[in-house]
């Protein structure tokens, strides 16, 4: 199953991996559109974290042991039997943050859409590759096939 | 190979998801005092509390049977274990062989003996039946006001439902402060007035003594210390006991759970218990103990899977932990969040005022408690940082921000966890 | 504070209709140009800091951004033009010298562009380098002046004469010398590995080597210069060859220039300099005064790496470059490299840079004529550098006479480079010519590497085809072929002087 590889010595915080994984996540799919209307409830799954001249896109990991999935009790936090990609049904989570509690690279969100429900990244299911890793100017994020 | 797991909760769904990703060929067979629906008893308290419908009870959808190759008993009590003969016998009279044995039959709920246990309007908060009745209750127009009686995790989250269906909810809890093996006294201090704002009553050093029945409901109850309550539901939030008899009755080793080892397995061979019936090794006290929250189940039910089929899997140990909201404010328990005393480092960051409080207990170099309420994002980093018993003695200013993030851990740790597992760079 | 009168060479023009206030150009332009209005909740710019390197324009996700040269007009002077005046109000403000990075940026004739190329038709067929073998490989060094052979007996001849040692270059391109220290690390890796993916050669430059590049030394020419940066012996026997640097085009007559700001701590370990302190190369090597002293040199770095590595001595394009030239070859060297006007730089005094040295086209050709006339010019291979641009530049340079050109700036251009000329300051926008942490990773060495190779790879393919046009198959046809050459738009003096015919004739 293909993940993102983080290479922190090549993240030049420029945060656009933020930028395209907020539209990817928006309804209009359009950057201008999300930006204008849709910034309040709309969310990055990555996050830039940065001290000084080190920074580096953190995102889920997709582990082969995710301690979300053990913690969600809702059944929401699932791996997708096609992909493999651990996802968040959203239609099924009853914003319990267990996995925000458990989540050993707080890469799990509250989320802003109002809904009180978790967000985390989802590998882009629909596209040839994650957002992040597509638009990532300096190939800090590459998506490769880890067994 | 045939494996017999008795319950069907989140033990026995880890322990099936466990068995089939390695092996297709075991008979796996369900045995369950339930119905067919798996569903999850965290969720109970959000049925009720009329966020979810029953719909969304449900933990596995119906079809994880089939898909999952595995045979069906509902409704079957299994009441004792042959474990020469490697049988269980059940209530309606059946004998069930087994290879190997997986008790997941959790805890059940602790009820104080009186009179009046039998009225309507008196009920545990454990099971979907129990919020069925309380939901139909409440839906009939039968409840105005509700006692619970049980300040812990249990008493807390049936107490914030019922606030969010309207009902008038008195919270009575024997020890001197609500969540009193979760949280410290500032801590506490904070959930009881979050519930006092919202209009609940919090009674603490104080229990209920007797039930006063109104016909053929309950009308009210009286407390410990003579105080008279009026109420027309009365719900017990205590605990859970381990049901350990069927175990102890059979010659396995129980202490106030089933006693287990790494590999989930108890005092004989083939027979293991995983979840609320367990008790297995905490990590963070370093010694075996029930703790029974839903990852800890899942999380066994999946070693005592990988075990029966022949897999080496050893279980790093559980963490006391728990997550829950009261009138929108999220509160986080993790380890020994409230420890204080010799041998202990307690640092701590707090607004009473505005709902805000961060607690870190570290022991030696190491973390091994944390209390959020308020700003619980990224706790999990917490929880990495306990289990994996990293030494953080130069992070501790850093640990204690409210921007945690991963840069504020050692960097050895940080770039194992971005590494992320099984991934080389 | 007095006023001052400089005033912005640039205007940033931004579509606030399109931009989404997203801060990238925020957190990416190292002059602070862009800023984020909290109050208003834009972004918007302060122009005088821009120097027009273009990293906002192209990370901005909305193309939100154009960059335009200041419309400011002065009243029309052909001779005190705007550019003339402003840098008198930069010295007055200052006492200093006007510093610039990269190449001559004057319009002096660029040579070039006024030769053509032929092309085989009829009586001497084309050759279609798709179809048909390209031979580009090249040897850089001494040629003997006679081959004995021996026969073995079996109808075999086995070759007597000994060969000086060789560089063989799969291309006939090489990186130019361009220092750690004036460039980042990761810059460096890029050229190495681009160097060893392609089959040819990157040189040091001022700076020495790095440690963890001793990995590429078989692909690596070591220089050394005035200033002896980072030269010690182990730098020496890991290289495929040694350069000796005499001058570069951007500066002839004076030495090499490293402001404190970029001598960090890796590169002052990698120069054997105190860290913060400028580097400054002595105009001439201190222990070289005469071409008999060049002699001595070239032969002790012979002699410290047992003759197996070729000596080159690097200098730049001046009025008398063919006697120079001359007589590096007299004094052993196996390979002349000459650096013309519009060779680039990391800092030069701009008035130098403008206004010293000849074009190489110009001094390429006297020199090769030179040293045929002398008859010496197989005793070393030419190399040519100082902007060359293209693959049409290449293919001139050889058929010229060059053996090989030397590429840099275009090596830049391709990793990322727009040419702001700011080279000096440290703060390359696009991590090449910066030690700064948080710049220097702006230049990933997998993207530089891949970029590299890309542009060699694709010039490769165009010098194969003009080749295959002209009828050539092999470098070594093209090579000192005036023949293939017309001008056009030179007079007599320059077209004699460049040993080619007019176009039409």
């Amino acid at each position: 199953m293909k993940r993102i590889v983080i290479h922190e010595e090549y993240c030049i915080a420029c945060r656009l991996c933020e930028v395209h994984c907020l539209v990817a996540h928006s309804s209009s799919r359009d950057i201008v559109k999300a930006y204008r209307h849709e910034r309040d409830t709309i969310m990055s799954r990555v996050v830039v974290e940065e001290s000084g001249p080190l920074s580096f896109a953190m995102q889920c990991r997709q582990c082969e042991d995710p301690r979300c999935l053990e913690a969600c009790p809702s059944g929401a936090m699932h791996r997708d039997p096609r992909t493999g990609a651990i996802t968040c049904d959203e239609s099924r989570c009853v914003g319990c943050w267990m996995c925000i509690m458990v989540c050993p690279a707080g890469a799990v969100q509250q989320s802003t859409s109002g809904h009180r429900i978790a967000s985390k990244c989802d590998l882009c299911q629909d596209a040839d590759m994650p957002a992040c890793v597509a638009h990532c100017p300096n190939e800090a994020l590459t998506y490769e096939e880890v067994s | 190979m045939k494996i017999t797991i008795v319950g069907n909760s989140a033990a026995a769904v880890g322990a099936i998801e466990a068995i089939r990703e390695l092996d297709q060929e075991a008979t796996i067979q369900v045995v369950t005092a339930e119905g067919p629906a798996i569903y999850s008893r965290p969720l109970i308290s959000h049925y009720v509390g009329g966020e979810i419908d029953e719909g969304h009870l449900a933990y596995r959808p119906p079809t994880f049977y089939e898909t999952h190759q595995v045979e069906t008993l509902f409704d079957e009590v299994v009441t004792a274990i042959d474990a020469q003969a490697h049988t269980v016998a059940t209530a309606k009279g059946r004998t069930l062989d087994y290879d190997k044995l997986l008790l997941a039959i959790g805890g059940s709920p602790i009820v104080p003996p009186m009179a009046g246990l039998d009225l309507a309007g008196v009920t545990t908060f454990a099971t979907w039946a129990d919020a069925a009745a309380i939901d139909h209750e409440i839906d009939a127009g039968h409840v105005s006001q509700a006692v619970v009686v049980g300040g812990g995790m249990i008493g807390i989250k049936a107490t914030d439902a019922l606030l969010k269906r309207g009902v008038q909810v008195t919270m009575v809890e024997l020890a001197p402060r609500i969540l009193i093996r979760a949280l410290d006294e500032l801590g506490a201090e904070m959930m009881t007035d979050l519930f006092e704002r919202a209009g609940v009553r919090v009674l603490t050093e104080n229990t209920v003594a007797e039930i006063i029945p109104d016909g053929e409901r309950i009308g009210g109850v009286v407390l410990k210390d003579g105080q008279r309550l009026d109420c027309d539901l009365l719900v017990f939030g205590i605990g859970v006991r381990p049901n350990v008899a069927l175990a102890r009755d059979a010659g396995v080793k129980v202490d106030r759970g089933v006693v287990v080892d790494r590999a989930m397995r108890t005092s004989d061979p083939d027979i293991y218990a995983a979840g609320d019936v367990a008790e297995a090794y905490d990590l963070v006290v370093d010694l075996n103990r029930t703790v029974a929250i839903w990852p800890n189940a899942y999380r066994q039910g999946a070693i005592a899977g990988a075990q029966m089929v022949g897999q080496p899997r050893q279980d790093q140990g559980g963490i006391a932990m728990n997550a829950i909201e009261v009138a929108g404010v999220p509160c986080v328990a993790i380890g020994e969040g409230n420890a204080e005393g010799d041998g202990y480092t307690v640092m701590t960051r707090a607004q009473p005022e505005r709902h805000q409080y961060r607690r870190l207990v570290l022991e030696g170099n190491r973390l091994v408690g944390v209390i959020l309420v308020g700003n619980i994002s990224r706790a999990g980093i917490y929880t990495g940082l306990i289990r994996h018993r990293v030494d953080v003695s130069a992070h501790r200013d850093s640990l204690l921000s409210d921007r945690l993030s991963l840069l504020s851990v050692p960097e050895d740790y940080r770039k194992h966890v971005v590494r992320g597992q099984g991934i080389e760079v | 504070m007095a006023l001052s009168l400089s005033t912005a060479a640039f205007i940033l023009e931004r579509d606030q209709s399109q931009c989404i206030a997203c801060q990238v150009c925020v957190r990416q332009c190292a002059n602070d140009v862009h800023y984020y209005d909290e109050d208003d909740g834009v972004v918007r710019s302060n122009p005088a800091a821009c120097v027009g390197c273009h990293r906002c324009v192209t990370l901005c996700p909305t193309q939100a951004l154009v960059v335009r040269t200041n419309p400011l007009e002065f009243r029309p002077h052909a001779n005190w033009t705007a550019a003339t005046l402003q840098s008198i109000y930069k010295q007055a403000e200052t006492g200093g010298m006007l510093l610039s990075g990269m190449g001559c940026d004057q319009p002096h004739r660029i040579y070039w562009d006024h030769m053509l190329l032929n092309a085989s038709q009829v009586t001497n067929p084309s050759i279609d380098p798709l179809r048909e073998p390209m031979e580009l490989k090249t040897f850089l060094g001494a040629r003997p002046d006679s081959l004995a052979f021996e026969a073995d007996g079996d109808g075999e001849y086995d070759l007597r004469t000994e060969l000086t040692p060789q560089l063989e270059l799969d291309i006939p391109i090489m990186f130019s010398a361009m220092s750690y220290g004036s460039i980042s690390y990761n810059a460096c890796r890029s050229l190495a590995r681009a160097a060893k993916q392609m089959g040819t050669y990157y040189n040091t430059g001022e700076g020495g080597l790095h440690p963890d590049l001793y990995e590429y030394g078989p692909v690596t020419i070591a220089q050394v210069a005035s200033g002896r940066f980072g030269v010690h012996l182990d730098y020496l026997r890991t290289a495929a060859a040694i350069e000796i640097k005499i001058g570069q085009g951007a500066k002839p007559g004076i030495g090499g220039h490293l402001p404190g700001e970029k001598v960090t701590r890796e590169v002052s370990r990698t120069r054997m300099i105190p860290e913060g302190t400028d580097a400054l190369s002595p105009a001439p090597h201190h222990d070289i005064y005469s071409i008999e002293d060049l002699r001595q040199l070239i032969f002790a770095l012979k002699e410290a790496t047992h003759y197996r590595k070729p000596v080159s001595v690097k200098v730049a394009a001046v009025h008398n470059i063919a006697p120079i030239a001359s007589g590096i070859v007299r004094a052993g060297a196996d390979i002349v490299a000459i650096d013309g006007l519009r060779g680039g730089t990391g800092a030069a005094p701009t008035v130098i840079r403008n206004n010293v040295g000849i074009p190489i086209e110009l001094a390429l050709a006297a020199v090769d004529q030179r040293l045929r006339e002398e008859g010496i010019r197989h005793r070393a291979s030419i190399v040519a550098a100082g902007s060359i641009r293209n693959s049409a530049d290449v293919v001139k340079a050889i058929a010229l006479g060059a053996d090989a050109v030397y590429v840099a700036t275009s090596a830049l251009v391709a990793m990322g480079c727009h040419l702001c000329q700011r080279c000096y300051t440290g703060k390359c926008n696009w991590g090449i010519a910066t030690q700064d942490p948080y710049l220097t990773k702006r230049l990933n060495p997998n993207i530089g590497e891949r970029r590299l190779t890309n542009l060699l790879r694709a010039w490769s393919l165009e010098i194969k085809e003009m080749m295959g046009g002209m009828g050539i198959n092999a470098v070594e046809s093209l090579r000192g072929n005036r023949d293939h050459l017309r001008g056009v738009g030179l007079n007599q003096v320059e077209l004699d002087a460049l040993g080619i015919r007019a176009a039409g004739t």
